[in-house]
């Protein structure tokens, strides 16, 4: 295997690379720059220093590969050349404009300095001529250079790199061979000239990136597609945003090798986390990246962007993670992902947003299969991207790792490297094979660095005498490129435009002549950079002596092979007096690293590395081992293997002629599956896509049972949650605006406050979803027909009605129709069960709807039906009557729901709006009086023939007594009209007959004394509710009143005594249980409103009972309880018989009020 | 090398071909046919033969149907082993299919425990979990279970359910790393030549030395298997390592 590196940063900003080969971090020492970031890529490592620009450095090892006469193959050149041309000459006056006087403009503007270095001879001067002198292909490889020189030149970009670098003051990485020197420059003027200018220009620009990726690259591979693109950062304000380029990946795929040098525009949004835009170019971006400051440790927001692309068989892939390091807050980060990258269109087509679970501070793609993630947290995430189609180029889920990382880099190979939080050292994944994707153990590389002066020196030195000796060696190159680095630069491009390579004498004569050669060359570009103290390097003249020189060297690497020993960090001469600036940073400390990156480094699983000390190895493998229990490897292959075999042969044996037996455990369960939506359980709480299946099958004793699943990803981690469908107590549709939802409870659920709640695509589906999980909540419950006379009844703000154990009963519409509960099951889309299906009736329902200016909706909005159904049926989430187990709520039918007629009424400013509703349920209509509210006397009928007393209001406030009312015929036979002296408004009847109600002026009534009964301070009561003894009230503010002082001798009591705040209806039990719905309790998420409460500690000698027991809010608005003959807590009476009941519907309500967290 | 996953789906889904039939005695309004069934090794014999009792039960009056009891070769099978180990134990040098004797009458109170409905199956494996977390986790991971957790357990194995049961069997399975091991390996020995229903000790894993003990150790033999191995991948889903000492057979 090729030697390659890796690269590494530490926290000071210096910049190693670690050989394969070799045990040795060796620090670059001509990186005079501080560096930030590095990303590596096999021939060559960009950085980001921190002067925020950019640099790159091609990696003399990896010349040889580079083969200039077969890279600019004819096949490039004839359009390309032209086409640079035409790019030249379009470009002339946009570079002008391009020239900031910013600082970070001006290493650009060295640029061209080099260009006139390399532009030396006259040879080149025109076209034509040199035209005709290239008769072979390299000199038409030549002139591709000279062109992009010229272009260069104009722009004045490339003269930095010459004279910039051996001050070290800019260019920190310096490009130590010809063939470098040409892509860079070919690679960033290229890269100016699109980023600066307009979408044509950019892709102009893409072929000189084609075109040096040819030059520099291709010609190892058999056909390439490169494409070269930037982050590049915007500035809101005063927030800079910096999105230094980092891409840079080449692999080989299929054989094929596919390089992408990606680089993107990503403007982000400030104003919207998730609204990126990208793709779109902006000639303002590039300024301001050039301009936009990027101090890494200050920054407020500092957000750093990677993006590579890469090759999956047809299919590419970007991925890019947003780094916020903020002092203020970060908002979330979301990975983006490019779908469709594909060979002619390489910025994608569109960025798909890929759920993570959590921020994501960093993200780094290998070539294959694996995304790696580093959560704001240090958790490790692996991406794997199993599957990769052209449906699923997302992948299929996140998996998290062990270990806790500030930072991950995927290299080459899918080899894994990342950075502990914790002792900052490098890590390497090991065992990352193609079958086990995430390896099996982080490994730490505890290689020594080269930090030492004496090192450096002698690298120095060797810069002076091993030059000549030992030219022509392998070794040989490593020194040629060490000693003559930064003058390289200069030389490469002479030596390449020049002439063919020249015989080692001519090396020597550059060597020479070496230092006066750039000072000569340099004196206008460098003119800032000759004040600089640091320029202590004499700058040479230059001189075409050189260029042999280093054409000979470059030849030599062209052609020799290169070893593990050659490392660019070690090239510069500079770095002998850089040292002593670096060297309080210490040495022999032990590094910290802040950075790291493998693109470059071509390793395997299989590769051996010296990297990992001796103790280090040993110990892992004894960690590996002991995960194994330490049997000695051997042995754990004989009794393994043993095992295995054994069982095989079992299965073998016992089950290979038995296939067509029968399963004793049928697999066959019944089981829809859906997609929904879930509301998860964790922040951020949010909707996210899951998998909804109900298994249903035979449980043990044969009835039903069903478990519900609800896949989701959690770090990507496929994982379900469960629930078992007879612990489930409720199923609760919620309406709110954008979502058919529905929540689903259990008793534990119920305690957490915090029900599953799903929302269906459509609401046909969640209509469907609901019915058959009623019927199988039925089913494993043993549930089949009406309901039983122990019951609970409840209204949601919606109409729905739940009923835990129903009885007969009658309700009231929102038009005031009366309704009879005709003891069938069933209604609306939820089909009913078989034998109660008889007596379903379609029902109609209407409401008028008021909107007024002040209401929290906008009218205009408001007339659309999305609205009307938010104001019709609010927002409603189940509440729950279960106490103690002796109760169930079971979702029964949903009343109110569906096909609406509207008519629009405008009055002045009052807008009124009509809602009908036709559905069907097991309810028929008394006609023909309107009530507003109706009371039965609860456990008054023994036989099924004994006559229930019914009480109501009528619309108009009449109060009525129906005849002929029993089990029998539970909607009695004809109104007897009681008259009154005012209008009422609600009526309650309790034991022994008492009769209470509450007049339309808000004040109660016993009927037996027409004595109203008012309340102190002259509240209004507005709802009462009468059971055994007690008598309770609820006033307009809310207030709950309990009748002190009723005895049956006196049995208007005495005075109202203050219970509760925050009731919104009380209901009264024939055993005086009290319920109620109150508003504003605590959920765990906020106040809910309409939450069904039970009042504990009701004792016959303590009648108004000592504390609430809240069910889950909210959404109620009524409840009745006064079918419930059953008597707490556990003693389950046979029932008493003819129960009444009574429930009205809401007449109006708060509608609006009870919107908690739906 | 397969993996070790790969195991514990050996052992879930290890089956016994098996056919049942009618005892001869049993008064039959007509001739019963023989009724074939894969029986899941890890789960109870009670528990998956409904359909057996099903199909017997029509052709014998169920008047005279009492609790259903199972006998191979005149020894009555405990339900509340598991099927592998009463197959192990009594039938391994069988051919197969394994022929199960089904009786509606004159149950064995002296060897069987009567097994009315499948919560008394669940309560015992329940109970075998119970007690054997207590050897390996002094019963911590078990209590900290939820009651949904267990049943989650019991479900899985009811319903054959091997990702279900697993997802918290790993609990139950898991030790912390210094240790090497679980506690104590919960493991019963059953001899077929033995008058005690099976040998059940504390028996650790690792050594006071260190040393990793092997199944060889337990059984005074050679098997050079870490017992914690066995118990992580071998173990019945009631967490207990049945292992049946069987005489080789004579020919």
């Amino acid at each position: 295997m090729p030697v390659s590196l890796l690269w590494a940063v530490d926290v000071y900003g210096r910049v190693y690379s670690l050989s394969t080969g070799g045990g040795l971090w060796e620090q670059c020492r001509d990186a005079h720059m501080e560096f930030k970031r590095v990303t590596a890529a096999q021939q060559c490592c960009w950085g980001i220093a921190c002067d925020n620009n950019i640099y790159l450095n091609l990696h003399a090892s990896d010349l040889p590969r580079w083969n200039p006469v077969d890279s600019f193959s004819d096949r490039l050149l004839p359009s390309d050349r032209w086409q640079w041309s035409d790019v030249t000459g379009l470009q002339h006056q946009p570079l002008d404009g391009f020239l900031l006087p910013s600082d970070s403009w001006e290493w650009e503007g060295d640029w061209h300095g080099w260009t006139y270095a390399i532009d030396f001879p006259a040879y080149y001067t025109k076209d034509k001529k040199w035209n005709s002198c290239v008769r072979r292909r390299r000199l038409l490889r030549y002139r591709k250079y000279r062109s992009m020189d010229t272009w260069a030149k104009v722009g004045q970009t490339v003269r930095v790199f010459v004279l910039v670098s051996p001050h070290s003051r800019r260019l920190s990485q310096i490009l130590s061979a010809t063939s470098a020197t040409f892509s860079s420059c070919s690679v960033l003027s290229s890269f100016r000239s699109w980023t600066s200018f307009s979408k044509s220009l950019f892709f102009r620009s893409r072929r000189v990136f084609l075109f040096m990726d040819c030059s520099s690259w291709i010609s190892t591979f058999s056909s390439s597609v490169s494409e070269l693109r930037f982050f590049s950062s915007r500035t809101f304000g005063n927030l800079s945003f910096c999105c230094p380029i980092l891409s840079f990946n080449a692999w080989n795929s299929f054989s094929k090798l596919l390089l992408f040098l990606t680089m993107r525009f990503i403007f982000i949004d400030i104003c919207s986390s998730s609204g990126s835009q990208l793709g779109s170019l902006s000639a303002s971006f590039w300024e301001n990246f050039s301009s936009c400051s990027f101090n890494w440790t200050i920054n407020c927001f500092t957000i750093f962007c990677e993006l590579r692309c890469f090759s999956a068989s047809s299919s590419f892939f970007c991925s890019t993670s947003f780094n916020f390091i903020s002092i203020f807050e970060s908002f979330s980060t979301s990975s983006l992902f490019s779908e469709g990258i594909y060979h002619l269109n390489p910025e994608g087509s569109e960025w798909e947003e890929v759920s993570l679970p959590g921020e994501v501070i960093q993200i780094s793609c290998g070539p294959g299969d694996l995304v790696w993630a580093v959560l704001w947290e240090g958790q490790l995430l692996v991406w794997f991207r199993r599957g990769i189609n052209s449906h699923n180029p997302c992948g299929s889920g996140w998996i998290n790792m062990v270990g806790e990382m500030i930072m991950i880099n995927v290299g080459l190979n899918d080899q894994v490297l990342a950075i502990s939080s914790e002792d900052r050292a490098v890590y390497y994944r090991q065992g990352v094979t193609s079958s086990e994707l995430s390896g099996k153990t982080w490994r730490a590389i505890t290689v020594p660095r080269d930090g030492d002066r004496s090192h450096s020196s002698a690298s120095a030195s060797s810069l002076q005498s091993d030059v000549e000796s030992e030219r022509g060696s392998t070794d040989g190159a490593a020194g040629l490129v060490t000693s003559s680095s930064p003058e390289s630069l200069v030389d490469a491009p002479q030596t390449n435009l020049s002439r063919p390579p020249a015989s080692p004498k001519t090396a020597k004569d550059f060597q020479r002549g070496n230092s006066p050669a750039v000072l000569e060359e340099e004196p206008l570009a460098v003119e800032e950079d000759l004040k600089d103290p640091c320029a202590g390097v004499a700058i040479p003249p230059q001189d075409p002596q050189w260029c042999n020189v280093d054409l000979e060297e470059a030849q030599i690497q062209q052609t020799g092979v290169v070893l593990d020993s050659l490392d660019t960090c070690s090239l510069s001469s500079v770095a002998t007096y850089t040292l002593a600036m670096e060297d309080p940073y210490g040495a022999d400390e032990r590094p910290l690293w802040a950075w790291v990156s493998g693109g470059g480094c071509n390793v395997d699983s299989h590769s051996q590395l010296n990297w990992f000390n001796s103790m280090n190895a040993s110990s892992l493998v004894q960690s590996v081992q002991s995960m194994s229990l330490s049997v000695s490897p051997a042995q754990t292959a004989a009794w393994r293997r043993q095992i295995f075999e054994q069982l095989s042969e079992r299965t073998k044996r016992e089950m290979d002629d038995f296939r067509h037996y029968e399963q004793a455990i049928e697999q066959s369960v019944w089981v829809k599956k859906g997609t929904m939506q879930w509301w998860r359980d964790w922040k951020p709480y949010k909707w996210i896509d899951v998998h909804f299946a109900l298994e249903q099958f035979s449980g043990a004793e044969g009835n039903k049972d069903g478990i519900l699943f609800i896949y989701y990803n959690f770090y990507e981690e496929k994982k379900y949650l469960h629930a078992f469908v007879n612990d489930v107590t409720i199923l609760v549709p919620v309406l709110n605006d954008s979502k058919h939802s529905f929540a689903i409870y259990t008793p534990e659920r119920t305690k957490q406050r915090w029900p599953i709640r799903l929302s269906a695509a459509t609401e046909l589906e969640m209509q469907d979803w609901l019915a058959l999980l009623s019927v199988s909540c039925c089913d494993s419950r043993g549930i089949q027909g009406p309901p039983s006379k122990q019951a609970a009844w409840s209204i949601t703000c919606k109409g729905d009605i739940f009923v835990s154990e129903p009885s007969p009963m009658w309700g009231i519409g929102y038009d005031h129709t009366a309704w009879v509960h005709t003891g069938g099951y069933g209604g609306g889309f939820f089909q009913g069960l078989g034998s109660s299906t008889d007596n379903i009736y379609t029902q109609s329902d209407s409401k008028s709807v008021y909107i007024y200016e002040n209401q929290r909706w906008n009218p205009v909005t408001g007339y659309t039906n999305r609205c009307l159904t938010g104001l019709w049926t609010t927002v409603c989430r189940g509440g729950r009557t279960e106490t103690a187990g002796s109760m169930r709520l079971i979702f029964q039918r949903r009343l109110y729901h569906g096909h609406k007629t509207l008519k629009d009424f405008v009055r002045r400013r009052r807008w009124a709006r009509k809602c009908k509703l036709t559905t069907t349920g097991p309810w028929q209509e008394v006609p023909p009086i309107s009530l507003s509210d109706v009371t039965i006397l609860p456990c008054a009928a023994q036989i099924s023939v004994d006559v229930v007393p019914l009480w109501a209001i009528s619309n108009k406030g009449d109060v009525l007594c129906r005849l002929g009312v029993s089990t029998q015929t539970p909607a009695g036979s004809s109104w007897l009209h009681v008259g009154t002296d005012q209008p009422f408004k609600s009526i309650s009847i309790g034991a022994a007959s008492q009769v209470w109600a509450i007049a339309k002026d808000g004040s109660a009534f016993y009927r037996g004394s027409l004595v109203p009964h008012p309340l102190p301070a002259k509240q209004k009561l507005k709802q009462v509710s009468v059971g055994r003894t007690s008598v309770y009230t609820v006033d307009e503010n809310g207030n709950l009143w309990y009748r002190q002082g009723v005895t049956p001798s006196y049995p208007q009591g005495s005075s109202w005594e203050h219970i509760s705040n925050n009731v919104r209806k009380v209901s009264v039990g024939p055993l005086d249980q009290v319920w109620i719905i109150a508003d504003k309790v605590q959920g765990s998420h906020g106040l809910s409103c309409g939450t069904v409460c039970h009042r504990l500690g009701v004792q016959p000698m303590e009648p108004k009972g000592q504390s609430w027991d809240y069910g889950i809010g909210g959404g109620w608005d009524h409840i009745t309880v006064r079918g419930n003959c059953m008597e707490p807590p556990r003693i389950r009476l046979p029932s008493l018989g003819g129960l009444a009941s009574q429930s009205s519907f809401p007449v109006s309500t708060e509608a609006n009020g009870n919107a908690v967290g739906c | 090398m397969a993996d070790d996953k790969d195991v514990l789906r050996d052992v879930w889904f290890g089956r016994i071909p098996t056919c049942f039939l009618l005892n001869q005695d049993e008064v039959t309004e007509r001739e019963a046919e023989p009724y074939y069934l894969l029986l899941p090794r890890v789960s109870y014999l009670t528990l998956v033969t409904d359909k057996v009792k099903k199909h017997f039960h029509k052709v014998i009056r169920t008047d005279d149907a009492e609790e259903m009891w199972f006998e191979y070769e005149g020894t009555p099978l405990k339900w509340h082993y598991p099927i592998g180990v009463l197959f192990d134990l009594h039938a391994s040098n069988t051919v197969l299919p394994w022929s199960i004797t089904v009786h509606f009458k004159n149950f064995p109170e002296r060897d069987l425990l009567h097994c009315p409905s499948h919560s008394v199956i669940e309560a015992h494996f329940m109970s075998s979990i119970k007690e054997a977390d207590a050897l390996k986790h002094k019963s911590q991971v078990v209590n900290d279970m939820q009651k949904k957790d267990h049943k989650q357990l019991w479900m899985g194995l009811q319903n054959d359910k091997f990702d279900q049961f697993w997802a918290m069997n790993r609990k139950l399975m898991e030790y912390p790393t210094e240790d090497g091991g679980f506690r104590f390996i919960p493991f019963r020995i059953y001899q077929t030549l033995s008058d005690r229903p099976f040998i059940q000790k504390q028996f650790r894993p690792v050594s006071p030395e260190g040393h990793v003990h092997t199944l060889g150790d337990l059984l005074k033999e050679v098997y050079p298997t870490p017992l914690q191995w066995l118990s992580e991948h071998l173990s019945h889903p009631d967490s207990f390592l049945h292992i049946c000492v069987i005489p080789v057979p004579s020919d």
